[in-house]
């Protein structure tokens, strides 16, 4: 037994417990489940941008074979259903609350970006369904809609909701702006850049699903969904949407096939099926297609900025002005309005020592589809601005990148920067330093000679990266506008034969929990890894829990876990002490064994969890029955994983085509688990980098509103091909805040990778800015257009 | 409708069907093989990639119909008496799936792949793995898996 747990023990790479289940195919996705008696559901959705609705005429649908109701946003409205809403609170430099727009949950006189949610169709088959949505005939004023980011705050330009002038939902700043002024008068340089971060559509591979259940003998609902927090989803659907009160509404989160972000919100659709199935009398499922996965899932990114920073005569940073237009989408989505704000301008002073930043940020509406939370939330669009005008400042002082992050570094610690946070640990030099070793920075210049005698254009790029994880203390996030708390619940359960089931508030689309958080458990309690069950996604199994998001489920859910053991541990212990006759104090828990000290009486932890059921010899004692514990843990600060990504490119100058030829990651993110399962989010997180830098681009047509990247035949996924083998390292400062000494992994190659590769491209190509995705036709253009000026020079 | 027989999993199947029905709607809601998965609407992600007499098809892309007779091998019939296939090991081995959505349709064009081409390298099997999409693990240790699963069959 001691040989299986030193192999699963903590920061070791054990192989997945959840895997057998995945490559056998016995996964249970929400499409995997049907109910009986279960009917299918479509959705009719807006073909325009934005258009008043006259009429909608459903005597044809209902009509149709196998239709069992058909619903429109009157339906809902006669119910008194509450929309859905925007779960975080920003308020305007004037002081004035965010300008909120309702969001019904299918419209109701207005239609506001191609793919709102017009009405359900209820049938008994999703082809039914499907045809009689066709049926529909809706009367549409259609109006010219507001698309484009750049114009949308313009005085003629159309309206989205009538609540904010202007398109603007907010204008919210951060930052000491006085200190940043003084900063600039007093540069020595002062270096400017115009970024766009690139709309992004998250594509996790299964589609959202839902099957709402209605028991007519209980009045319970019950609600499958692809959700990435299905208690959140409760409340939501309860408190605000009042759905079903909160006890009698079970919201299920089964396997889910990946969500970085998509799956946190609450939908139009889930809402309906849940609704509608009381009114059906029957389960209702719907399976969305990747069609309206593409018009529907709340996008991500999207942001215009302005940038500048001002130097010293030395090239150190005396201060950042940052300007951003922000999309927020037509509606506000679940957490949208946190996004551009404070899990972004908290993030814009990087690894640097930088004294004054002020940034303001406008959060404005168009007629495309909600723009929310997607793998790294915020963080990625400081991150890209922050180290793109580095590295073009390193480059316009003729300093060395490298040396010149160096020199501004954050070196004490804890480090309070301009813009709220506070960094509690890291030793930014330990990242950087490995990653030049790894990527054998000095042979650089040979490699690009190499590169140049076939043709190609070689370019390394670099990006010192830090971001805000283990969402996070309560009490702050609360004086922020939070809506919630985002504390974190563990129970465990030692069941009388010695295993024990865990549940957990965090939730697993593809983290891996059920082996990482059973390893913690396994290596504290001597048990086997098989021997620990992880529970989860389930309303009526876990008591509360604030879901999977912000990379914060290691740092605050196996916080909370860690919580509970150890009150397992104290009550175990006391147990062992009544029962062999010696004091707490003299009890010693090793390896699964109680043992008093200086004696050999001892007890397996077996023996000890069927006597904490039996409770045969508790009599005497204040002792109850059970191994059971609780925990709420609510983190005292935020986490800082950082490190350095460096980015080789090399660029084939007749075709454009850009290829990554050599990347390393270094990332510090404090204690490590497993390290195999880390690797992994990594691998994914920098690929999904890559895929913003070089392929990746939502665009909706700037007159129509059309999205014309609507399928994987035009919104470019990186392949496999795309994509080279990721050389990785780590680093470790251990984080103090937490019991563990973790920070978080999950976005941060999301987060990092980005910049490290336009900062290549740039390099290579010798130009200062290009655009997001760095396509081969705009790679190509910049080259054309750069040829004539080298030849003039 | 009209009935549609084939070999599933070594098992006869035959079901009554709309001639519409697609080989992937079939395996997966008239036999109730969950394994197989859909993950777009334009033949482009491959999670619904199963075996057509020994080939690896996007069962999107096909009819039920145009499967009629033949012998059909799904992620659940990889598995030979209780022993997982090199292929499926391998992806464990190597952490080659994380939310495990894409993983039926990787495995299944994996185990085609190194039928088809014995002597794999890291550029073929990425150039190979265009069909099947993944927006998980950065491929890095899907390739891996099945370097190391075409090594250990060779
Ligand atoms: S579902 Fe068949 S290729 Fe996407
Ligand atoms: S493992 Fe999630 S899509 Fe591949």
């Amino acid at each position: 037994m001691t040989a299986e747990i030193s192999e699963t023990g903590i920061g070791k790479p054990a192989r997945r417990k959840e895997d057998f289940r995945f490559i056998t195919g016995n996964g249970h996705y929400t499409d995997d489940i049907n109910r009986p008696h279960q009917t299918h559901a479509s959705f009719l959705r807006s073909p325009h941008a934005h258009a008043r609705i006259r009429s909608i005429d459903i005597s044809d649908a209902e009509k149709a074979e196998g239709v069992l109701a058909v619903f429109t946003g009157q339906d809902i409205a006669r119910d008194e259903l509450g929309g859905l809403i925007c779960g975080w609170t920003v308020t305007s430099k004037d002081g004035e609350p965010m300008k909120v727009g309702p969001h019904p949950v299918l419209a109701l006189d207005t239609v506001r970006y191609v793919g709102d949610h017009v009405a359900m169709v209820v049938a008994e088959t999703r082809e039914q369904a499907e045809a009689a949505a066709e049926l529909i005939d809706v009367d549409y004023d259609a109006l010219p809609a507001a698309v484009s980011l750049a114009s949308c705050q313009n005085g003629d330009a159309p309206q989205v909701h009538p609540e904010a002038p202007r398109n603007t939902c907010f204008e919210w700043e951060l930052g000491n702006k006085a200190e940043t002024e003084a900063a600039f008068s007093k540069a020595a340089r002062i270096v400017s850049l115009d970024l766009e971060n690139n709309r992004l559509i998250p594509n996790a591979m299964e589609p959202r699903a839902a099957i709402g259940e209605f028991d007519k003998g209980t009045g319970d609902y019950t609600l499958w969904t692809t959700s990435q927090n299905p208690h959140v989803a409760r409340l939501v659907l309860s408190a605000f949407v009042g759905v079903a009160p909160e006890h009698k509404l079970r919201v299920i989160a089964p396997d889910v096939g990946g969500g970085f972000g998509s799956k946190i919100f609450i939908y139009s659709e889930e809402t309906a099926c849940a609704w509608a199935s009381a009114k059906v009398g029957r389960p209702i499922k719907w399976t969305g297609n990747r069609s309206e996965a593409f018009l529907s899932d709340a996008h991500g990114r999207d942001h215009l900025s302005k940038a500048e920073l001002a130097l010293d005569a030395d090239g150190k940073m005396l201060g950042l002005r940052v300007k951003t237009v922000a999309n927020l989408g037509a509606y506000l989505s679940t957490f949208s309005a946190a996004v551009p704000t404070y899990l972004y301008g908290t993030l814009l002073s990087g690894q640097y020592d930088l004294p004054a930043i002020h940034v303001e940020v406008d959060g404005v509406y168009t007629h495309t589809a909600p723009v929310d939370a997607y793998r790294g939330a915020g963080r990625p669009e400081a991150t890209y601005l922050i180290e793109r005008i580095a590295e073009t400042a390193a480059r316009e002082i003729g300093m060395d990148p490298a040396e010149f992050r160096r020199k501004n570094f954050v070196r004490e610690f804890p480090h309070q920067t301009p813009v709220i946070m506070n960094y509690d640990i890291g030793n930014y030099e330990a990242s950087l330093d490995a990653a030049l070793e790894a990527i054998d920075y000095k042979g650089f210049p040979a490699r690009r000679a190499e590169a140049e005698s076939r043709g190609k254009l070689r370019g390394i790029g670099f990006s010192t990266y830090i971001e805000a994880c283990g969402l996070a203390p309560s009490a702050a996030v609360g004086s922020l506008g939070a809506g919630v708390g985002l504390w974190e619940s563990a129970e465990v359960r030692v069941n009388p034969t010695g295993n024990i089931d865990v549940l957990t508030g965090s939730h697993s689309h593809g983290q891996g929990h059920e082996t990482t958080f059973a390893q913690l458990v396994s290596s504290r309690l001597g048990v086997p890894l098989d021997d620990v069950e992880i529970v989860h996604g389930d309303t009526d199994k876990v008591q509360f829990g604030m879901g999977t998001y912000g990379s914060r489920s290691g740092a605050v859910g196996m916080s909370a876990i860690s919580r509970a053991l150890d009150k397992i541990e104290a009550k175990a212990k006391k147990i062992a002490a009544h029962l062999m006759e010696a004091a707490v104090e003299d009890i010693v828990f090793e390896n699964g064994t109680f043992t008093v000290q200086g004696t050999d009486k001892s007890m397996a932890w077996a023996e000890l969890s069927l006597a904490a059921y039996t409770a045969h010899g508790f009599a005497g004692s204040d002792l109850e029955p059970g191994l059971k514990e609780g925990a709420f843990y609510d983190p005292t600060n935020f986490t800082f994983p950082a490190g350095c990504h460096i980015c080789e490119v090399e660029i084939d100058p007749d075709t454009g085509v850009t290829k990554i030829a050599n990347f390393v990651a270094v990332d510090d993110f404090g204690t490590i688990i497993n390290p195999m399962i880390v690797e992994g989010q990594v691998h994914g997180g920098i690929a999904q980098g890559v895929g913003q830098a070089l392929l990746e681009h939502g665009v909706y047509d700037p007159e129509s509103g059309q999205l014309v990247t609507g399928s994987y035949m035009d919104y470019c996924m990186p392949r496999a091909d795309d994509l080279p083998s990721f050389r990785l390292g780590f680093t470790t400062t251990e984080c103090p805040s937490n019991p563990l000494g973790m920070k978080g992994c999950g976005e941060a190659g999301a987060i990092a990778s980005p910049p490290a590769i336009i900062n290549a491209v740039t390099d290579a190509l010798n130009i200062r800015e290009i655009a997001m995705p760095a396509t081969p036709a705009r790679v190509w253009a910049a080259l054309q257009a750069r040829q004539p000026r080298a030849a003039a020079e | 409708m009209s009935v549609v027989a084939m070999t599933v999993n070594g098992k006869s199947v035959s079901a009554d069907v709309e001639p519409r029905t697609l080989l992937v709607t079939y395996i997966r809601d008239t036999l109730g093989l969950t394994g197989t998965h859909i993950g777009c609407d334009t033949s482009q992600c491959g999670a619904c990639v199963v075996h057509v007499d020994g080939k690896a098809v996007k069962s999107c892309t096909m009819l039920a119909a145009q499967a009629e007779g033949a012998e059909v091998t799904t992620v659940e019939g990889l598995a030979q008496d209780g022993e997982l296939h090199p292929v499926q090991k391998a992806f464990r081995e190597h952490h080659g799936l994380q939310c495990g959505y894409c993983t039926p349709g990787m495995i299944m064009t994996a185990v085609d792949l190194i039928r088809r081409k014995p002597d794999l390298d890291e550029e073929t099997v990425r150039e190979q793995l265009e069909g099947n999409i993944c927006r998980c693990t950065g491929y890095h240790n899907i390739v891996k898996a099945i370097l190391a699963a075409s090594n250990e069959m060779r």
